[in-house]
Order: C-alpha cells, then structure tokens, then sequence
C-alpha cells in the first residue's frame, strides 16, 4: 500500500536556509544541507527546497545547494521558486534534484508544463498552486507573487488544465490557511483531490500533528507539506508520523523517525 | 559535524562498478548513492572498461523499446549477455525491466536474460505507481522495508522473483534474481536509507543463499 508522505520544506536564500529555524544542537542553522540531513533522519519522506533568490547569482548557489544535498541525502527532492524556462529545470534536475515544482511561470505560460514533461518526464513537474477564497464568486482563484497578486484563474480550471498538459503532481497551498496553523484547508483540498488523478500536496495551515491525522482522514491526498512547525520543533515529523501510525494511516516508518531526538 | 549522521552498515572496500551508459535517463542519483556506499564507480559503454568492472549496473527511466534501440545501437545487447555470465548485473527500474523477454510499452523485445513479460500497471489507482510502497517478500530483511517506487509497467511475479509490492488490485515484481542478474523495479538510490543498504546488497552478493547467488 502507498504511504502518505509528510514532507518538509525549506526556504532558500542565496544559499542559504532562511526564516526562523530553531533546531537544538545545530552551530550553523543556515546550511541547507545539515537542515535536510537532519529531515531526512527524522523521517522526512521527501524534502522541498524553495529558491526565494531574487538574482541569477542567488539561483546559482541553488544548484550547490542540491549538488551538495544530493552527495549525502538518498531521498526525493523537489525544488521550486525562480524556474521560467525548460533549461531552468534541466539545470535543476542534473545538478540531483528529482522534480520541480512550478508556479507564476506557468500560470504566465501554461505550455512550460507540457515542454517539461515532455522532455523530462511527467514525474519530474510538480504543479504548484497557490488558490485563495473569492467570497462574491464563491470559488477558488489562483495568486501569484507568493500570495500577493490575484488572477482571475479559477483553482479547479487551473489544476484540471495542468494535468492534461502533463503535470505528474499537483502542491497545493491555501492562501486562507498559510501561516494560522489552524489546520489544512479541507474544503480545498477536498474540491481539487476529485478534480485531478494525479498526486496531491496539501500545504498550508498544519499547527500541530494533529492537524496531519485530521489531514489524511478527512481527504484522499497524497501528501502534508509544512515548514514552521517543523523548523520551529512545536512538532517533528517523527512525533507526526508516529501520531499517524497509531491512527492507523500508512506511513514510512524509519530507524530513526519515532521520535525525533532533537 | 559530518552532514550524514546515520551509518549504512557494510561499507566495504569497494568494488569496480560500471553503469552501462547508453544515453538515457538521469544516472547522476544512482552514481552518487554507489559512490556514497564506497565504491568506484565508471559510467561508460566501452567494452573494456565493462569488462574489466567487478559489477555492472544497468540504469534507466524512460521508454522500453527507445531504450533497447540504444542498447542495440551501441553493440551492448550481445556484451551484456556474455559479460552477465561473468558477473553480477544488476537493472534498475527500467533496467530491471529490459532484463525480461518482451515488454507492451512500444511493443518490444528485451534482452531475454528472465523469462516473462512487462505489461502495463491495470488498477483503478492512478497510473504510475508513485511514492512509498512496502516491500513483500520471504526474505526477512526485506519484508515490510518501504521503498521508492515510479512505474507504469510492471513484472509480473514469478519462479525468480524475490520481493513484490502491492498496488490497487495488482502485485508487482520489486526484485527478480536469477543466478548473478538482479532486477530493482523501483529506486533505491531515492529510498533513503533501508534503500542504500538494499543496493549494496545488491551489488555485494544479491538477495540470494551464497550457493544460489553464484551458481
């Protein structure tokens, strides 16, 4: 049986780890790679690396980034943010990241998708979605510009047209829940995991483990993405997994998951 | 501090290991994860250099009948079927598959090295077979150990099979040994760190009694 995922994700800056990040023990919290060594010994069944670089130079340093992580760390990694064009991706993916999650780019040119899958596989284009509540239409649209900027795109429009043009999985963050840990955004999550075949990422709004049981009971996605709560320690992905387990949903169960000893 | 805090037990003094470099896939992965358990490892297709390693590693992602023209194009399916009488060849993912006779996908002859047939994943779960998925086998240090698995074509089990996994309504081959040929259906390179001591079994004697690896 297919395990679900719980799956870190790190925000990268000019190459290094940024926003607050408090693990105990570690002299240099910066390093992506120490922090996705200390992931993966947690458990962590897959690791998002998201390049917040704003200049071509801060994006080199990302494929060091991956380069380095990819010497010490046998486990998938995605990487998203500052991919426009096909050779962006096959830079990523030769310097040893597994798959690319993209978002603004695609939402500005949808056919970067199919250009991706076609040459790389559809396994390799993650789609990336950020879709927050318009109360008049009472639907879903999709934001760009890390939540800033509206579009008139319609969440289900969007996801359903990204699968077609070959999307191979779709992280899907609820700009409603990111960031007040009150929980994912089920509703959300619900509406998209019957619109598409194809994996889904929940992202957004996990406070405490908890919140991961409630996750994979409550819809059929594949996965649970969080960054605070696991940089913070107010849970590690060993004490969720172990909470999951109990709760009887299938999870990948490792060495040194149950729990973290950090 | 090492960035690694987690020790693979057998890291040995490390074996000659060729990748049979045909042009296709990513085989950075699988180099690193070889390189990371001790080995020496060479990507190339010329016949000296393969026949000279201690273990050759067959990659691949990507279609069957695409893989096998490049096979043929390169001159490697006669080698590969002399070399696999000397020593281990181990295929992984589409490498596993090519190591069986035909295949649906493009409707084309492998290597014919295991007798059987690929065919394509039939569920009601989407296709591919994606993510964590345990493995079922005999063998007590493999059963229950969750690997990383992408795949739309599958073995079926048979007399050589040595681990299997579920998916919907279907079981799929994970291993295949027969004498000195292993066939990984999915990516140990990517399966974290029961995947890297699954491959240096692999390459270091395979999955079966002594008498039956080598025979």
């Amino acid at each position: 049986m297919i395990k679900k995922r719980i799956i870190p994700c790190l925000d990268v800056k000019d190459g290094r780890v940024v926003k607050g990040i408090n693990f105990k023990g570690l002299r240099d919290i910066g390093d992506p790679v120490e922090l996705a060594a200390r992931y993966n010994a947690a458990g962590a069944d897959e690791l998002v690396f998201l390049d917040v670089s704003a200049t071509d130079e801060g994006h080199d340093l990302m494929l060091d980034v991956i380069k380095r992580t990819a010497e010490v760390l046998f486990i998938p990694l995605a990487i998203g943010g500052g991919i426009r064009t096909a050779d962006d991706i096959g830079r990523l993916l030769k310097a040893g990241a597994d798959k690319v999650s993209i978002n603004s780019a695609a939402l500005a040119r949808p056919e970067l998708i199919r250009e991706a899958a076609e040459r790389f596989g559809s396994q390799c284009v993650c789609l990336s979605v950020d879709a927050g509540w318009d109360e008049e239409a009472q639907d879903w649209f999709c934001f760009t510009h890390g939540g800033n900027k509206k579009t008139d795109i319609r969440v289900l429009d969007w996801i359903t047209e990204g699968e077609k043009l070959g999307a191979g999985e779709i992280l899907l963050t609820s700009m409603e829940a990111d960031g007040t840990k009150v929980g994912f955004d089920l509703p959300l999550l619900k509406a998209v995991e019957k619109a598409v075949t194809v994996p889904v990422i929940a992202s957004g709004g996990a406070g405490d483990a908890d919140d991961f049981v409630e996750l994979f009971r409550e819809t059929d996605v594949s996965a649970g993405l969080a960054a605070s709560i696991f940089h913070n320690e107010e849970t590690t992905v060993g004490e969720v997994k172990a909470l999951l387990s109990d709760a009887g949903i299938p999870i990948r169960l490792t060495a040194g998951g149950v729990p973290n000893e950090a | 501090m090492n960035a690694r805090e987690t020790a693979i037990p057998g890291l040995t003094d490390g074996r000659r290991i060729a990748i049979v470099d045909y042009g296709l896939g990513n085989v950075a992965n699988v180099r690193r994860a070889l390189e990371f358990l001790g080995h020496r490892v060479e990507l190339t297709k010329d016949p000296d250099m393969l026949r000279r390693a201690d273990v050759l590693i067959l990659p691949g992602v990507g279609h069957f009948a695409d893989a096998m023209k490049r096979l043929e194009a390169n001159g490697l399916t006669p080698l590969l079927a002399e070399l696999k009488e000397e020593k281990p060849l181990v295929g992984i993912c589409l490498g596993m598959q090519l190591l069986f006779e035909r295949s649906e996908e493009g409707n084309a002859g492998g290597l014919g090295f295991i007798p059987g047939a690929i065919t394509r994943i039939e569920t009601r779960l989407p296709v591919p077979h994606l993510g964590w998925n345990g493995l079922i086998s005999g063998k007590p240090e493999l059963d229950g150990k969750d690997m990383y698995f992408i795949h739309s074509y599958k073995a079926s089990p048979g007399p050589d099979t040595v681990a299997t996994a579920e998916y919907g309504d279907e079981t799929v081959t994970a291993i295949v040994q027969r004498g000195q040929l292993i066939g990984i259906q999915f990516h140990p390179e990517k399966s974290g760190d029961a995947g890297l001591v699954l491959l240096q079994q692999a390459v270091t004697g395979g999955f079966r009694e002594k008498e039956e690896a080598f025979e």
